[in-house]
């Protein structure tokens, strides 16, 4: 089905199962421990042996020997996979990591062996029996000493913004304004810290591969697994059915399933490799810290007359820039406008996407500015983004966008957050030992579209049986998938059965970049649409005046069993949803504003967020229940971002130094409160036929930025330096005694 | 992790001589730092005693009105001790305030006392570091110091002792029994239990090889108002960047300790004589001779902003 | 996919249970000096689940590894391995633990409960069901701790085991909302559902 004219009224419209909140199909499985994840497969492969991977305990040089000798002969060792005994593989889709093979090391922690033993115990002993020389090279990992030879570099997602994107005269505009601000702010490193690691199962049969893996997008784990391997692609199936979060870092192809399926290879038996704790934040990928420079301009009115925004962050050579400008291009209205990125090179691990990619870092910088821009014109925060709202793309003003309600979010939040309660005077408000302040912020995420599919089954007995390689991360898919295809053919919700993450199934959009719900319910569309007709034709309707409901399938006064149409055997219907070039003409993308109230202690500095409300702009809600969560979620990792979370460079060895859970504190319970969601209820019919957009990563934009000008709020201290750690306000509480 | 053997000790005369008989022999108890450092080969026993069924678990009153706690009584068994609560509660608000409640579930007393520092480096297995490898080098230095000590340390190791139990403990005058291989036991003052790196990082405690722990004792209880004020970037399930224990007194006198600064529970009996003074001054006498690295300067600003916040309460 | 499964425990036997083990200054009975052969391996026997399960095990294997790997209970999870998120949280003698930071060789006699033992797909523990309705998870991956962790923090209040959040140490301990998020602070989730786990523990203890 190619979507290129928006949706007018269709099936889903009804909203009888989809948009309600329905708990979650696969929840009894995850709640009894009965949902198999990647290294719990003892269902489907008996008795595999355990690798250990090694990592390189150097930035940036060579391998030079590596002897195996001790580990080859210690206790239980089938194998030990040297990087010096194979050939580089070619980075997977999406990435620059070099995963394992020949002598060159990148960054700290990258594979440079694999132990395969019979247990888990002897892997791991014998891992440390491994002697590894290497030849050494200066590592850069410092961006602040780095920043200044970083170089221009385009958005990666953004081919169509040139790579230093001006509109008017932004330094002319900034000279004539009354009020202007020209502040930096930097964000950190961070690591996805998903609760499950990456994990592999791999096991040959008669030169075929198949992986139990943790994989957020399908297709491209198996296409680049098949690269590396040198495989058909025919020849790997990949099975994913439970992913233990991903927040990105399982967007790509990692060394566990590379290793996995080599180990596994080299001592004809199955193979099992997680990816331990400890080398999961330099081993893979992390999300850039960055350093942005912003500068506004404004007249008297509040209105903004220049945006500059500027953002430089390192990677390894031939890697991306973490697009934190990406937003900026698209919230706010602005005559003038600069935007561009640099990169510079660092031998850390590699830059790349983390839960909002570009638009989470650009708003933690941007959206403090704006709250300091507001201070300088005296406006209220909420009413200075109003002001500068904007209907289209202030690039190409004749392109509007789809639906945008950003003005609502505000205004609704401002309401029910009881913003007005807010004294505007930063540090003027207490509560024992408490300063108490309000901080808010806008967010927005672009809305992305990609082609998806799905196969469906209306089987004999009446049930309806969905395939698709969609992945469910935590998300909800298995549950708006039902409810997508439950409404569609006007079946009670248990009678769905959903089955994912299997690469024998039609290819679907994966999880990620907030794409996954919208686009794999529309693919889902498409497969009942043409079941539906393949219905109608089999029970001798005529397809364009059929309703599916109760079961029933009902055209004038004729009404025949949905069952009927099943009695001489299943039927199956498989589509794709593809896009034609509505996100050209339209903008499509989902707004926010997120409201924070956050104590610290006048003595100690510790923060506390007190209340928390987001009210969401993303079109169709599918679930309101799942919706939710997902909000919540990157609510929660907002307040991290916030408040506690980076990785810390060792500079001098090239590593950030707190790799494990313990190092890298996320939030706990202790540090959320209760959090309060709000969805506006805007469909988009340009997005797709579900009327849905992203809602993932939504809920990220702008949170740790509503805490942080809350803590400036509360203390009048200024903090750019994410995170807001206590450190950084002591010297300017009150006094204490 | 090592290849070792394992014994279930059937007595404590058994356990002691069992460690004692073998090299690389050691207790295990909670278990939940040492294995952890096994995972690493941080620690490589050879041979495991598991002590955890002796009969060091009881709590018991002391004739001169103190409290006897038995080494194995794990640290949820300790704060919830009813007397623990009522009369020694910077105790039970110090253990509370470490690790979670399944840790404390598992980790006993003893085992807590000897836990081990958490700076990164001591985990850093790749990278020098003098008490993993004595007289290697200390990688901290120069490095990510943050969490590190900003006194008591040397230039051979900068260390902070992580634990929170015994920041209470040391505020309370509390005291460590052993019994050694020879069948001897003795008292060790929980002030001289902890040791200062100086040019021996490696060696953290007096025990002998076999010593073992079997109680900690508690004077009578100290009376006045317990605070126990732990600061760390999140609100539950971190070392601390600073802590603070006191014992507060109707007039204005008490005791103080702080934890997260040093390398052992940092007490200085001549700063907390100036209580009466205030936290400045009582900050400014405990962290004397202090050599904080850029990082971690603000931890003697903070221990005296805590202080003041664990004065206020006590005042409130 | 077939569980062992033998046994359901209520809440009320777990706080029992936990009570009793808080209360301990008594002793198990006395044990033996047993030794590990100069192999390494140790035979073991645990009640897991309520059903007596023997194992012959490398004196390395951990209780977390040897629940996943060698009785296939895979719904305690491995997260980190080193006691840093509480993915591995079970009960052992009614008392809640990391397994991962465990010997299996040291439970030799004693009883664990899993994520399993609580209830199953078409037969859930109040809690498990509590979760459900409140949404109290997303990826899966830390619930079964969490679910652990929340039916013994019940228990540990009840027995009046004090908490970082804890206002007067003297007073019957109550489920307030501090207590209870302090509580479960060993149970990291990364996808963020904290405030919907504590609506569905607060769901199963009543409102305090």
């Amino acid at each position: 089905m190619q979507f290129d004219t928006p949706a007018g009224q269709n099936p889903i419209d009804a909203q009888a199962i989809i948009g309600q909140p329905h708990r979650r199909v696969d929840g009894a499985l995850k709640v009894t421990g009965t949902a198999p994840y990647a290294y719990e497969r003892h269902d489907a492969v008996a008795d595999p042996a355990y690798g250990w991977i090694v990592g390189a305990t150097i930035a940036r040089g060579r391998v030079t020997r590596i002897d195996a000798a001790a580990a080859r002969a210690a206790s239980g060792v089938l194998a030990v996979l040297t990087t010096l005994e194979h050939d580089p593989a070619p980075p997977g889709f999406r990435t620059t990591l070099h995963l394992f093979g020949g002598a060159e090391v990148r960054h700290y922690h990258q594979a440079v062996a694999l132990v395969v033993a019979g247990t888990f115990e002897e892997a791991r002993a014998a891992a440390h029996l491994l002697r590894i020389d290497y030849e050494s090279e200066p590592a850069r990992c410092d961006l602040a000493a780095e920043a200044p030879k970083a170089e221009p570099i385009a958005d990666r997602d953004g081919p169509d913004y040139p790579v230093v994107d001006r509109i008017g005269d932004v330094e002319a505009a900034l000279a004539a304004a009354p009020v202007t601000l020209d502040e930096t702010y930097t964000t950190p490193d961070q690591t996805h810290a998903m609760m499950e690691p990456h994990a592999t199962t791999a096991a040959w049969r008669d030169g075929k591969l198949t992986i139990w893996t943790s994989a957020q997008v399908v297709s491209w784990h198996r296409n680049s697994l098949a690269q590396a391997l040198g495989l058909a692609k025919d020849d790997l199936r990949l099975d994913a059915p439970f992913i233990g979060g991903g927040f990105g870092a399982k967007l790509i192809m990692r060394s566990d399933a590379l290793l996995a399926a080599l180990g596994a290879k080299a001592v004809g038996r199955p193979c099992k490799v997680a990816l331990q704790r400890p080398l999961i934040a330099n081993n893979g990928t992390r999300r850039a810290g960055t350093i942005q420079r912003i500068r506004l301009g404004a007249d008297r009115d509040g209105r903004l007359t220049a945006i500059a925004h500027h953002s430089v962050n390192g990677n390894l050579a031939g890697a991306f820039a973490e697009a934190a400008v990406a937003p900026t291009r698209l919230i706010y209205a602005s005559p003038n406008r600069d935007l561009s990125m640099k990169l510079a090179t660092l031998d850390l691990a590699e830059g790349n996407d983390m839960r909002a990619p570009g638009e989470a870092p650009g708003l933690m910088a941007l959206e403090i500015a704006m709250d300091e821009m507001a201070e300088r014109l005296g406006l209220d925060p909420v009413a200075f983004r109003i002001l500068n709202d904007t209907q289209v793309d202030p690039r190409k003003p004749q392109r509007p966008f789809s639906e945008r309600h950003l003005i609502e979010c505000l205004e609704v939040g401002a309401k029910n957050f009881g913003w007005a309660r807010r004294n505007p005077v930063p540090g003027s408000a207490s509560d024992g030992r408490w300063l108490v302040g309000m901080g808010m912020a806008a967010g927005f995420r672009q809305n992305l579209l990609m082609p998806s599919g799905a196969r469906v089954r209306l089987e004999q007995d009446g049930r309806l049986t969905v395939e698709t390689d969609m992945t469910d991360i935590g998300t909800g898919s298995y549950t708006i998938l039902a409810q997508t295809a439950a409404e569609m053919m006007g079946l009670p919700l248990d009678a769905v059965t959903v089955r994912l993450g299997d690469s024998d199934y039609p290819e679907a959009a994966g999880s990620g970049g907030q794409f996954g719900a919208n686009n794999a319910t529309s693919g889902l569309y498409a497969a009942c649409t043409t079941l539906r007709a393949s219905v109608a034709a089999r029970l001798g309707f005529n397809a364009e005046e059929v309703a599916f409901a109760n079961g029933m399938v009902t055209a004038g006064r004729r009404s025949v069993p949905l069952l009927d149409a099943a009695k001489d055997g299943p039927l199956t219907a498989e589509d794709r949803i593809t896009y034609g070039e509505l996100d050209k003409e339209f903008v499509q993308a989902t707004f926010g504003a997120q409201f924070a109230e956050v104590a610290v202690n006048r003595f100690t500095g510790e923060m506390r967020v007190r209340r928390m409300l987001a009210v969401i702009d993303a079109g169709r809600v599918l679930n309101p229940l799942t919706a939710r969560s997902q909000v919540i979620g990157a609510m929660t990792m907002g307040v991290g971002s916030a408040l506690m979370e980076a990785l810390v460079v060792d500079i001098r060895h090239g590593f950030f130094i707190n790799h494990d859970l313990g190092g890298y504190e996320v939030p706990v319970h202790a540090d959320i409160p209760h959090l309060d969601v709000v969805f506006l209820d805007h469909p988009d019919p340009v997005s797709s036929p579900m009327k849905a957009k992203g809602i993932g990563e939504i809920g990220l934009c702008g949170a740790a930025a509503a805490v942080a000008n809350a803590v400036y709020n509360a203390t009048g201290i200024r903090v750019r330096d994410y995170p807001v750690t206590l450190d950084k306000l002591l010297d300017r509480l009150p006094h204490a005694a | 992790m090592q290849p070792f053997t394992y014994e279930r000790a059937a007595s404590l005369e058994a356990a002691v001589a069992a460690v004692a008989a073998r090299p690389g022999a050691r207790f295990i108890a909670g278990g939940t730092n040492l294995l952890d450092l096994m995972k690493f080969q941080i620690e490589t026993p050879a041979h495991l005693v598991d002590i955890r069924h002796l009969p060091l678990r009881a709590i018991e009153d002391l004739p001169d009105g103190g409290l006897r706690i038995g080494a194995l009584a794990t640290n949820t068994e300790v704060a919830a001790h009813p007397r623990v609560k009522r009369e020694y509660g910077v105790l039970a608000r110090a253990i509370v305030a470490g690790a979670t409640g399944q840790l404390r579930n598992k980790a006993t007393t003893a085992g807590n006392l000897l836990q081990r520092n958490r700076c990164p480096y001591f985990y850093e297995t790749s990278l020098p570091c003098n008490k993993r490898q004595p007289g290697s080098g200390c990688s901290a230095l120069g490095g990510v110091t943050r969490s590190l000590a900003v006194v008591g340390t040397s230039p051979h190791c900068i260390a902070q002792n992580p634990g929170d139990m015994a920041v209470g403990l040391r505020v309370l005058d509390a005291a460590v029994e052993t019994i050694r291989p020879d069948g001897s036991q003795r008292r060790i003052a929980i002030g001289d239990f902890h040791r200062l790196p100086g040019d021996r990082p490696e060696i953290e405690h007096p025990l002998e090889p076999g010593e073992l722990v079997t109680a900690v004792t508690l004077p009578r209880p100290p009376g006045g108002t317990h605070h126990y004020h732990k600061v760390r970037d999140r609100a539950s399930y971190a070392f601390a960047i600073v802590s603070v224990a006191v014992v507060l007194q109707k007039d204005g006198t008490g005791r103080v300790a702080f934890g997260g600064v040093a390398p052992r529970p940092w007490r200085v009996e001549d700063a907390e004589a100036l209580l009466p003074d205030g936290p400045a001054a009582v900050v400014k006498t405990a962290f004397q001779g202090a050599t904080p690295t850029v990082e971690n300067a603000f931890k003697i600003p903070l221990a005296e902003r805590a202080l003041a916040l664990a004065l206020s309460e006590g005042r409130a | 996919m077939s569980l062992p499964l033998s046994h359901e425990i209520s809440r009320r036997e777990v706080v029992t249970a936990a009570a009793v083990g808080v209360a301990a200054a008594g002793l198990p009975p006395a044990v033996g000096g047993q030794a590990a052969g100069s192999s390494g391996s140790l035979p073991l026997s645990l009640t897991v689940n309520g059903e007596h399960r023997r194992l012959d095990l490398d004196t390395r294997v951990t209780l977390l590894d040897a629940l996943r790997e060698h009785l296939h209970l895979t719904g305690t999870k491995k997260g980190c391995d080193h006691g840093h998120c509480g993915a591995c949280t079970v009960l052992v003698n009614g008392v809640r633990i990391n397994a991962c930071l465990s010997l299996a060789a040291m439970h030799d006699g004693d009883e664990v409960t899993t994520i399993e033992g609580f209830g199953r797909p078409d037969r859930l523990h109040p809690m498990q069901a509590a979760f459900i309705a409140h949404d109290a998870f997303q990826c899966g991956y830390c619930t079964p701790g969490q679910i652990c962790s929340a039916v013994a923090v019940l228990a540990e209040i009840e027995a009046g085991v004090p908490s970082h959040a804890t206002g007067d140490l003297a007073a019957p301990m109550t489920l307030s909302s501090g207590e209870l998020r302090e509580r479960m602070s060993g149970n990291i989730c990364r996808c963020g559902a904290y405030s919907n786990i504590a609506d569905a523990v607060v769901d199963v203890a009543g409102r305090p």
